[in-house]
């Protein structure tokens, strides 16, 4: 066990990758600021314990992969697959996000303050993610559980194939993927609503939001829906 | 597959520091593409036009090529030699130029022609080639480059990109085509022709057809998304400018970066991280199925 | 009036009985034929090819005295722990959900009775899988069912898995009357629907990608773990290549042949190369990156006997993986069942509708009346003894072959019985010199 003291510095100027990754894997807790990522992958990836991590810069593909109860800031953007079958804890990016972002998260919380590209959710298996701008076509993409709020727009194809995930958007949706269709909004889902955009820290009505999610018509294979496969 | 950057500078200063700049973005795309790597650069544009050669074997006899061109031209050629690549100026004759040493110097591969271009190409570590090929010493308004990890072609300098067979144009592309070879036979038909079986030098072919028959870069670049399949994302350099295009897939990475003084594109942020003023960048991800170029004023 | 004189009456090569009764099932019911299993029909295979054998020129060992190793190691090129198996065969992966538990504790009990490894499928590990196998390596497909850093720590390799050879490009299939409770709850699903998969990766597509995915999962498991890439067999040189740039360390081909719990009937049957096509080009691939014995190469589909481990061994590969011949050792399609197969309209041997889950041997199904009918630790045993006559019939040809082990059959112990084999495997006709195309 190594006890570290508030705000250890790993500089990735200095020590590499493995070091750095290493320090926050096996921390049992602390805080602990990331300087110069410079795009580097697989940055605080595969991290179990509530430590918090902070990263002063842009980060590469999987930034927080499979996270854990830790909960990780890039203060910059973020690459392809962020949080990628996040567990639980939190990751939230200032920036962008590139495409991907949460693919096949199981728990936890992604927040991407800026826009997220392609396929935002995809794959989602429990996660939770609040986009404080847009998300690119595909997002969604067979999206079994979880949330999604979006307070920007969506591109096209938006929850094609999606299972019981539950999407909310509060701008323009460009089109509809296979089996996705817009759905009522009660109470329960504003509720649901509200407190999804608490814990992210974003400010917005849940009343302007309309809500999506799966027509079920593809459960079972029926001849009749071949053009949706 | 593949690593592609592009920069084009908005200021003169930069000028001087353009290859080595690429060379620091080229060096970071080394583990997307260990098996070759290529570039092309734009430097100050010349009164007479320039062909970038590469000699096969190593051991072309340049002075005789030279010879040869300049009594076939009935002009005088001028040579610059550079490790396994040559440089010649050939006047205002470079389609003439570029079509007699295809037919008579086989051991001579053109890699490209035109009044600002050079493209340079060499099988191993993209490093060792940049090195060799004195990418940092370069200077210039705008360089596109790649490092190569090659899918389903031959490892050899020839299937290398930057591709070009157009003058002033080339490209670069991270993906892979799906209908490569019914469109090579269809541009061959139009009077293309090809030198490798490379999906990629399909894809400069089709461009070079659509700029022959009038279309500018973004024009040709709107009719490659029609007519391409597969995943791809392009860098598209031209005499005055380049150009990024991704399929509407868009599997392919590329994320582009602003200041006032560049524009970056690259598959990876990392690439872009070392660029100066890079604290200070817009950087975003292109979306798919739109043309995105710059140009610079006549 | 005389009757007319006829012909007799002939059946039409093109529209053969199987090929009518598949048009009128498609007409009656308007969806394609999905079934398990791999390629049933007659493809170039190992059976085409033959060992020397000793001669003057080559002197055999003698059995049983004369020690025949049959020891691997896996994945030694980045992992901190590398496998050591104690013979080239394992069992591939084969998912909780398309198989009982039952059948996959059985899959572990042989298994690491033999010193090898068993492998999860596309829904997750179980409890009971990591219990039963001593070596476990553990798929990350793109369905990513189940997929968790938990068990991506405590397995004992990674399984990358591109594609396999029953459908190179598709994705796996579960239909709802095996997605029960359980699989429905590690699959993250709703229970009884039929699931949709999908056929790329979610997060990376492409070899340049995927070594930084690769980079990330040996991040997420300190670089302990090997880390193998599958693909089906399709264009199994550049493939090979491909996976050795993007950082495998080993990587599995799985030809034709490869079963599948469930997919569209035409995908397996047309789409994918014969194993004996794939196993030479890969290898030669390892070859010419210099890589040969720095990454393995593991082979399937259609692998039966220990001539076909034997031969694949032969040809380049380091190990093999078998998965429809496990499930027949354990009792898939025994004849003891052949009133119950009748009444599924089938018979023992040709039962392929596994993905009705109604396996009446409990092997490829849900139900637990019939899953309680395997007996996991017979099972287990039935394994265990195949694999170790599969083991004692690779070194009976390797010894015939001169070999003190089995990693030191190569190719020039074969000749081929036919041209399509000489051409596919590279080696010559029999009796000549002649290797087609070379």
């Amino acid at each position: 066990m190594t006890v570290l003291l508030a705000n250890t510095v790993l500089d990735l100027g200095v020590l590499d990758r493995r070091a750095v990754n290493s320090a926050l894997q096996t921390a049992e807790q602390g805080s602990f600021r990331m300087l110069n990522p410079g795009g580097g992958h697989a940055l605080a990836c595969g991290l179990r314990t509530p430590v918090e991590v902070t990263i002063d810069g842009h980060v590469g593909y999987y930034c927080g992969g499979m996270n854990e109860h830790a909960t990780v800031t890039v203060q910059g953007t973020a690459g392809t697959g962020v949080a990628e079958n996040m567990m639980s804890g939190e990751v939230r990016v200032r920036g962008d996000a590139s495409q991907s972002a949460g693919a096949s998260g199981h728990g936890g919380l992604l927040v991407i303050e800026g826009d997220a590209a392609a396929r935002c959710g995809v794959s989602m298996k429990g996660i939770d993610i609040v986009v404080g701008g847009s998300v690119g076509h595909m997002s969604a993409f067979m999206a079994q559980a979880g949330r999604m709020v979006v307070l920007g727009d969506a591109g096209a194809d938006l929850g094609d194939s999606i299972y019981e995930a539950r999407l909310y958007i509060r701008g323009a949706v460009a089109s509809l993927g296979a089996d996705c269709v817009e759905k009522p909004v009660g109470d329960t889902h504003l509720a649901e609503l509200a407190d999804l955009l608490a814990r992210a820290g974003l400010h917005a009505d849940p009343a302007e939001f309309r809500r999506y999610g799966s027509a079920r018509q593809l459960y079972h294979f029926n001849v009749d829906n071949v053009g949706a496969y | 597959m593949c690593g592609i950057v592009g920069l084009f500078l908005k200021t003169a200063e930069l000028e001087p520091d353009l290859g080595r700049l690429t060379a620091l973005m080229l060096h970071e795309m080394a583990s997307r593409g260990p098996d070759s790597a290529g570039f092309a650069v734009y430097g100050p544009v010349r009164d007479v036009e320039r062909i970038s050669a590469l000699s096969r074997s190593g051991t072309t006899d340049w002075a005789a090529v030279e010879r040869g061109l300049a009594a076939a031209l009935g002009t005088g050629v001028g040579i610059e030699v550079l490790s396994d690549h040559a440089f010649l100026s050939v006047g205002e004759a470079g389609a003439e130029a570029r079509r007699w040493i295809i037919e008579n110097a086989p051991d001579v591969c053109v890699l490209g022609v035109g009044r600002a271009i050079e493209i340079c190409k060499g099988v191993g570590d993209p490093d060792a080639v940049a090195g060799r090929l004195r990418l940092a010493d370069r200077a210039g308004s705008h360089a596109i480059a790649h490092t190569r990890m090659a899918t389903e072609s031959a490892v050899t300098t020839e299937g290398s990109h930057p591709f070009s067979t157009g003058a002033d144009t080339c490209l670069v592309h991270n993906g892979s085509l799906s209908n490569h070879n019914r469109l090579r036979q269809s541009l061959r038909r139009q009077g293309e022709s090809f030198q490798t079986e490379n999906d990629s030098e399909v894809a400069a072919g089709y461009l070079a057809w659509r700029m022959r028959e009038g279309d500018g870069v973004d024009v040709a670049l709107e009719g490659a998304l029609r007519d391409f399949d597969g995943f791809f994302t392009l860098a598209v350099g031209s005499r005055d400018g380049f150009a990024v295009l991704r399929d509407p897939i868009a599997c392919k990475p590329a994320v582009i970066a602003e200041t006032d003084d560049w524009v970056a594109m690259a598959s990876e942020f990392r690439a872009i991280a070392g660029l100066p003023g890079v604290a200070h960048a817009t950087i975003w991800e292109p979306a798919p199925a739109r043309v995105y170029s710059w140009r610079r004023a006549a | 009036m005389t009757e007319p004189v006829r012909t007799i009456p002939r059946h039409s090569a093109t529209f053969d009985e199987h090929t009518l009764s598949e048009i009128r099932r498609a007409a009656a019911t308007g969806v394609y034929d999905i079934r398990g299993g791999g390629a049933k029909r007659r493809v170039p295979c190992f059976d085409d090819l033959v060992f020397l054998g000793a001669s003057i020129s080559r002197y055999p060992l003698e059995g049983y005295r004369e020690a025949c190793g049959t020891d691997v190691v896996l994945g030694d090129r980045y992992a901190s722990k590398p496998l050591h198996l104690k013979i080239p065969i394992t069992v591939a992966g084969m998912s909780f959900g398309s198989l009982s538990a039952q059948a996959k504790e059985a899959l572990g009990r042989g298994a690491s009775a033999m010193g090898t490894s068993t492998t999860t499928g596309d829904g997750g590990m179980t409890d009971e899988e990591r219990r039963h196998s001593a070596t476990l390596v553990y798929q990350v497909l793109p369905s990513r069912y189940g997929l968790n850093p938990v068990d991506l720590r405590r397995a004992d390799a990674i399984e990358v898995v591109v594609g396999q050879g029953a459908k190179p490009g598709g994705g796996g299939m579960l239909m709802g009357q095996k997605i029960n409770a359980r699989v429905a709850a590690m699959r993250t699903l709703p229970e009884g629907i039929d699931q949709r998969s999908a056929c790329r990766h979610p997060d990376w597509t492409g070899p340049d990608d995927l070594e930084i995915k690769l980079q990330e999962l040996r991040e997420i498991t300190a670089w302990e773990k090997p880390i193998f890439v599958k693909v089906g067999a399709a264009r199994p040189y550049f493939d090979t290549a491909l996976a050795v740039k993007a950082g495998a360390d080993v990587v599995v081909v799985d030809g034709m042949q490869g079963g599948t719990a469930a997919t569209q009937h035409v995908f397996i049957e047309h789409v994918g190369i014969p194993t004996l096509a794939a196993v030479r080009e890969a290898a030669r691939a390892l070859e010419e990156l210099g890589m040969r014995g720095k990454v393995q190469l593991i082979v399937s589909g259609g692998i039966r006997s220990g001539a076909d481990v034997a031969k694949a061994l032969a040809l380049g590969a380091d190990a093999v993986s078998i998965g429809t011949a496990a499930l027949v050792a354990i009792g898939d399609n025994d004849p003891v069942w052949e009133a119950e197969y009748n009444a599924l309209g089938t018979t023992a041997g040709a039962y392929d509708d596994w993905h009705e889950g109604r396996d009446p041997a409990g092997i490829t199904t849900q139900d637990p009346v019939l899953a309680a009918r395997l007996d996991p630790v017979m099972a287990g045993r039935r394994l265990r003894n195949y694999l170790s006559v599969l083991t004692m019939e690779v070194q009976t040809l390797a010894r015939a072959n001169g070999k003190s082990h089995v990693r030191n059959l190569e190719p020039e112990d074969l000749a081929a019985l036919t041209v399509e084999a000489a051409a596919m495997a590279g080696v010559p006709l029999a009796g000549t010199s002649w290797v087609p195309g070379r």
